[in-house]
C-alpha cells in the first residue's frame, strides 16, 4: 500500500510497543524513556522545556544564545498573561553566524546582553544555551558573571542545550536556573498562612483567578511561579509556609529544592475541574489546621459550584455518552481531565502525556475506565489509529494535535499553553465545557467524510431491517 | 505600547537601539524551508538530522499556517550523538520511519548541531543503503545549518538537491513540458500557476508543488502521508521538458540554479522570472508560456488581464500616492514592492532578514519610478523595522502576522501575506500570482486603505 492512500491499519513500533497501554489488558507498561528516533514524537527539546518554563517571567530578559531557529518559533505565541511589564513577549536572540560559530560567540554574548539591558531595564536575565552553544565551547557562566558585575544584574545561564533531553530536562535546567534568584530578597511581613502556587503558567489569566481564591480565604500568595511572574516574588518565595505544586513536571524539582533548604513543605494539587479545585483548596486549609480557612473554603466552594453548576449541568445534558481522547504534556492534567470529562457525562478513551513518569500513570491508569488506552510519548500516527479505533468524538490536546482530529472530523479542545482562554480553577470549568460543547455538538460534522461514511452504514442497516 | 521598545517597568524605552542581539527576527531557520519541499513532494517524509525540538517546533510553526498534519520526523540526539556522530541515531531513524510511513522518498535536512558536529550526511546515507542493498526508498540530504542563511536558502537548497539527485539527463524532449520552479507561495499560488499552465496546454511539474499536501481535503481514514505532490518520477523527467521557469528575483541573477543545472544537463531552457504578481510580471510569465508553447494568449486571460486593467482605472486615486512597509522573504518582498509601484503605491520599506548582497540594488530594478525614497533594509529584525515603520509612518504595512504589534500600535492596516500567518484563516490560500491573483491582491490593497480610512474618519459614511 502506498503511504499517502488511505490506510486501515497502523502498526504500532516495536520499539514503542510497551508505551502503549489498555487497562485490563494485564500488560507491563513502560514510561520515561527517550523518543525513539523516526518515532515524529510530539515532544520537543530541553531547549524548549526551559524555555517554556521560565517565559512568564515578565521582567526578565530572556535571551536565547544560538543560531536563529531556537528562538524565533517561540515568539510570542504562549497565551500566559502578565499584569505589568510584556518584555517576555519580545524573542532575543544571539543569532549566531557562521564565522561565530567557528570563532566562538562570547564577544557577541556579551555586547547583547549589555546593550539590552541598559535598553529595557530588566530585574534580570536568563541566558538559554541551545545545541551550538555546548559545542563551539562558549563559557556561559563566566560572560554572565562578568556582565552581572558590570551591571549589577543578575545574569543566570540555563544549561539547556536541546540535545541533553526531553522537556523534563529543560524543566530541571528552568528550575536550577529559577532558584539563583530564590533566597535573595526581603520576607518580612508575608503571613503564617502563606503559600507559592508553582506549575501554574497564568493561561489567559488563571493564575489571577486561582489567587484571588486564596486571597478570599485568608492565605496570602507570595508566588505564582512562574506565571505573571515577577524576579523580586522568585527573589522572596522560600518566605512562603506551603508550595501547591501544579504542573509537576516542570517544577517539583524547585519545590523540592525549597523543601531541602528552606523546609517549605510541598503538595501536589490541579486546578482543572470542580473536583480538583475545590480539593486544591481544601489541601492548603487542612494544612494550616485553621479551622476558619477550611470553613471559607468550603464556602466558597459551595458558592462558586452553585454558580457553575446550572449551566455544566445543560452542556453535561448534551455531551453525555460522547468519547474522548487526550494527549497533554503532562499527567496531572491528564488525570484532572479524565474527571473533568467525567462531569461532564463523556468517557475517556485514550488518554496520553509526553512526559509522565511511573507514579503520574499509576494514578491516571487507576482512575480510568476498563479499555481505555493509555500512551506514553506518542505520535501522530498512533494517535491517529485510536482515534479511529475507538471512533472518538473530541480531542483534546495542542496545536500538533489539532490537525489529527479535524482531518478525521473529530471535535478538538486545545488545553495547551498558547490557547488564550482560562480553563483552571471554577470559572475555567465553564470556559472549558463551553469549549468542547462548541466543538463536539457544531453542525459540520455531518459533512466529514467520516461521518457521511457512518450515516450511510446506518442508513444500509435501517433499509436492511426495512426490506422484507 | 509595543514590547519592543518598553522597558521592564512600562515606560517607553530609550537611548542607543541595542544592535548586537536579533530582537524579534524577521527569518526563521532553513530547515523549516527546506521541509517545506519536501512536504511538497509525493509520498516524502520530511526527516530533520539534529535534536528532537528542531523538527517539533518547525511541526507546530507549520501546523498553525497550514491547518493540515506535518509530520517531520528528527534522528533525536542524546548528549552522546552529540559527542559522537548521530549516525547510529539516523539508521534508527530511517528504519523507523519506513516501517511507520512507508514512504517513497525520504527528504533529509541537516541542522546546526550535526552540520557543527561534523556529521558526514552522504556518507551516513551511502553505508545505510549499502547495508540495506539499497532496496526501501531512496533518500535525499540537504544542507541546512540555520547559522548560514534561513528558510528562504533552506527552500531553494532542497529544491536543487532534489532535481541535482534525481532528474535524469536526457535529450529526447516531450512537447508542452515544462518545469516550474516556484518561490515560496501559497497552496493558491501554486495551484493558479498550474492551470496557467493547462490554458496554454502545457503540462507542468511544479517543483514543489505543496498545494495539496498543505492544503487537502477532508479524511474519512487516516493517510500516513498527506496525498498530492510532485512525483519522483515526475523529478526524474524534468529533463524531458522543454523549458523552466525559475521563479523569484533574487534567483534571475544565480548561476547554478537548478534550472541553469537543467540547461546545462539536459539543454532544457531557463526562463529566469520574477514573482508573477502585477501586470508587468504577469505579462513576462504568460509571454514565457507563450514562447514554450507556441500558444497565443488564451481569450479567458486576455479578459482577465482586462478586467485587472480596469480595476485598476476604478480604483487608482485610492491608492496613488500612498505608503507602504513590506517584509518577508526577499522575492515576496520585491514581488510586492514591483507590484505595489506599479499602482502608484511607494514601497518606502523593503525589509527582509535574510542577508542579501545589492538588496537596493535588486530592488532598484524592479520599483518603478526609482529607490530615492526606498529604505532597503536586509538582515534585519522586526524591532529594526517597527522603529523605522514609527519615523516613517507609512499607510499601510504588508507582511506575516509577526506585523500586527507595529501595527496594531500605530493603527496602521497590516496585509497579512507569506508566512506565517498565524492569526488569521486562509494564509495558505491566499492567491497572488497572474492577473487573477494580482487582481485579489489589488482589491485587498485598496479595501484596506478604504476600510482604515472609514474607520478613522468622524462621519462614517457607508458610501465611498
Amino acid at each position: 500500500m502506498k503511504a499517502d492512500e488511505p490506510t486501515k491499519v497502523i502498526q504500532v513500533l516495536d520499539d514503542r510497543a510497551a508505551q502503549v497501554w489498555t487497562k485490563g489488558s494485564g500488560e507491563a507498561f513502560v514510561c520515561d524513556r527517550k523518543s525513539t528516533a523516526g518515532s515524529v514524537t510530539q515532544r520537543a527539546c530541553a531547549f524548549c522545556g526551559s524555555r517554556v518554563v521560565l517565559y512568564p517571567i515578565a521582567d526578565a530578559l530572556h535571551i536565547v544564545h544560538g543560531p536563529i531557529g531556537c528562538a524565533v518559533y517561540n515568539w510570542d505565541i504562549r497565551g500566559s498573561l502578565s499584569s505589568g511589564s510584556q518584555l517576555h513577549r519580545n524573542s532575543f536572540s544571539t543569532d549566531l553566524a557562521e564565522k561565530e560559530v567557528i570563532f566562538g560567540g562570547e564577544k557577541k554574548l556579551e555586547a547583547s546582553l549589555l546593550e539590552l539591558i541598559e535598553y529595557y531595564k530588566p530585574k534580570a536575565a536568563f541566558v538559554y544555551s541551545t545545541c551550538i552553544v555546548g559545542l563551539i565551547g562558549d563559557d556561559v557562566q563566566a560572560i554572565c558573571r562578568k556582565v552581572s558585575k558590570k551591571t549589577n544584574i543578575d545574569c543566570i545561564p540555563v544549561d539547556s542545550p536541546g540535545f541533553k533531553g526531553t522537556k523534563k530536562t529543560g524543566y530541571q535546567a528552568a528550575c536550577e536556573a529559577a532558584y539563583k534568584l530564590v533566597g535573595t530578597g526581603d520576607t518580612s511581613g508575608i503571613s503564617k498562612y502563606s503559600i507559592n502556587l508553582m506549575g501554574e503558567f497564568n493561561i489567559g489569566g488563571e493564575a489571577w483567578m486561582i489567587r484571588e481564591y486564596y486571597e478570599r480565604i485568608g492565605i496570602e500568595v507570595v508566588a505564582t511561579i512562574t506565571g505573571d511572574g515577577r524576579v523580586d516574588d522568585l527573589r522572596r518565595c522560600h518566605g512562603a509556609a506551603l508550595n501547591l505544586v501544579q504542573c509537576s513536571g516542570s517544577m517539583t524539582h524547585l519545590a523540592q529544592l525549597l523543601e531541602e533548604e528552606h523546609g517549605i513543605p510541598l503538595k501536589r494539587v490541579s486546578f482543572f475541574g470542580f473536583e480538583d479545585t475545590a480539593q486544591a483548596l481544601y489541601t492548603a486549609a487542612e494544612h494550616f489546621g485553621d479551622p476558619e480557612l477550611m470553613c471559607k473554603a468550603e464556602e466558597l466552594v459551595r458558592d462558586e459550584i452553585a454558580k457553575y453548576t446550572p449551566k455544566i449541568k445543560a452542556y453535561r445534558k448534551e455531551l453525555k455518552g460522547k468519547k474522548a481522547a487526550l494527549y497533554v504534556g503532562g499527567a496531572f492534567k491528564a488525570f484532572s481531565l479524565v474527571l473533568a470529562l467525567r462531569a461532564l457525562g463523556m468517557k475517556t478513551v485514550l488518554a496520553g502525556t509526553q512526559t509522565g513518569n511511573a507514579e503520574d500513570y499509576k494514578q491516571l491508569q487507576d482512575i480510568c475506565d476498563p479499555g481505555t488506552v493509555i500512551v506514553d510519548d506518542s505520535n501522530p500516527l498512533e494517535l491517529a489509529k485510536f482515534v479511529l479505533e475507538k471512533e472518538v468524538d473530541l480531542f483534546i490536546g495542542g496545536v500538533k494535535e489539532r490537525p489529527i482530529a479535524f482531518k478525521l472530523g473529530v471535535a478538538f479542545c486545545d488545553h495547551n499553553h498558547e490557547r488564550k482562554i482560562p480553563l483552571a480553577g471554577f470559572e475555567g470549568m465553564l470556559h472549558f465545557a463551553d469549549e468542547v460543547a462548541k466543538s463536539v455538538l457544531s453542525p459540520i460534522w455531518k459533512f466529514a467524510p467520516r461521518h457521511e461514511l457512518r450515516a450511510l452504514k446506518i442508513n444500509t442497516q435501517i433499509a436492511d431491517t426495512e426490506s422484507p | 505600547m509595543n514590547p519592543d521598545n518598553t522597558t521592564a517597568q512600562g515606560t517607553p524605552a530609550e537611548g542607543e537601539l541595542p544592535a548586537s542581539a536579533t530582537r524579534n527576527a524577521c527569518k526563521l531557520c532553513s530547515p523549516l524551508g527546506a521541509a517545506m519541499v519536501f512536504k511538497g513532494v509525493r509520498s516524502c517524509l520530511p526527516f530533520l538530522h539534529g535534536s528532537q525540538g528542531c523538527a517539533t517546533y518547525i511541526r507546530r510553526y507549520m501546523i498553525s499556517h497550514f491547518r493540515e498534519p506535518v509530520d517531520i520526523a528528527s534522528s533525536s540526539f542524546s548528549e552522546e550523538d552529540a559527542i559522537f556522530g548521530g549516525a547510529r541515531n539516523f539508521e534508527q531513524g530511517v528504519e523507523n520511519v519506513i516501517s511507520q510511513y512507508q514512504p517513497e522518498l525520504i527528504g533529509v535536512a541537516t541542522t546546526c548541531l550535526s552540520e557543527t558536529i561534523g556529521d558526514n550526511m552522504l556518507g551516513m546515507i551511502k553505508s545505510y543503503q549499502d547495508k540495506h542493498n539499497s532496496s526501501g526508498p531512496p533518500l535525499v540530504h540537504v544542507s541546512t545549518p540555520a547559522y548560514t542563511g534561513t528558510h528562504s536558502d533552506g527552500y531553494y537548497g532542497a529544491i536543487d538537491q532534489l532535481v541535482r539527485t534525481f532528474a535524469k539527463p536526457m535529450t529526447a524532449k516531450i512537447a508542452g513540458h515544462v518545469n516550474i520552479l516556484p518561490a515560496m507561495m501559497s497552496c493558491a499560488d501554486l495551484r493558479h500557476l498550474r492551470e496557467l499552465c493547462e490554458l496554454y496546454q502545457l503540462s507542468p511539474t511544479i517543483l514543489p508543488d505543496y498545494s495539496a499536501t498543505l492544503e487537502g481535503s477532508s479524511w474519512g481514514e487516516y493517510h500516513r502521508i498527506s496525498p498530492g505532490g510532485t512525483s519522483l518520477e515526475e523529478i526524474e523527467e524534468m529533463g524531458s521538458a522543454t523549458a523552466t521557469i525559475e521563479i523569484g528575483h533574487t534567483r534571475a541573477y544565480l548561476k547554478n540554479t537548478p534550472a541553469d543545472y537543467l540547461e546545462k544537463t539536459s539543454s532544457v531552457k531557463r526562463h529566469a522570472l520574477g514573482w508573477p504578481l502585477g501586470i508587468r510580471h504577469t505579462d513576462q510569465f504568460v509571454t514565457s508560456l507563450s514562447q514554450i508553447s507556441g500558444n497565443r494568449l488564451p481569450e479567458s486571460l486576455k479578459d482577465e488581464r482586462g478586467r485587472l486593467v480596469d480595476a485598476y482605472a476604478d480604483a487608482h486615486k485610492y491608492v496613488s500616492g500612498k505608503t507602504a512597509a513590506i517584509f518577508g522573504e526577499p522575492d515576496l518582498v520585491i514581488a510586492q514592492a514591483a507590484f505595489l509601484s506599479e499602482i502608484g503605491i511607494r514601497p518606502i520599506i523593503c525589509a527582509t532578514g535574510a542577508k542579501v548582497k545589492k538588496w537596493k540594488q535588486l530592488l532598484s530594478s524592479e520599483i518603478e519610478g526609482g529607490v530615492a525614497d526606498v529604505e532597503a533594509l536586509s538582515g534585519t529584525d522586526h524591532a529594526k523595522i517597527s522603529a523605522r515603520i514609527r519615523e516613517l509612518k507609512p499607510d499601510l504595512i504588508l507582511g506575516s502576522s509577526k506585523g500586527y504589534p507595529i501595527a496594531r500600535e500605530l493603527s496602521i492596516p497590516l496585509l497579512r501575506i507569506g508566512f506565517p500567518i498565524h492569526d488569521r484563516f486562509g494564509g495558505q490560500r491566499i492567491l497572488q500570482v497572474g492577473y487573477r491573483g494580482t487582481l485579489a491582491a489589488f482589491d485587498r490593497v485598496v479595501n484596506a486603505l478604504l476600510e482604515n480610512k472609514q474607520d478613522t474618519s468622524e462621519t462614517g459614511y457607508s458610501y465611498l
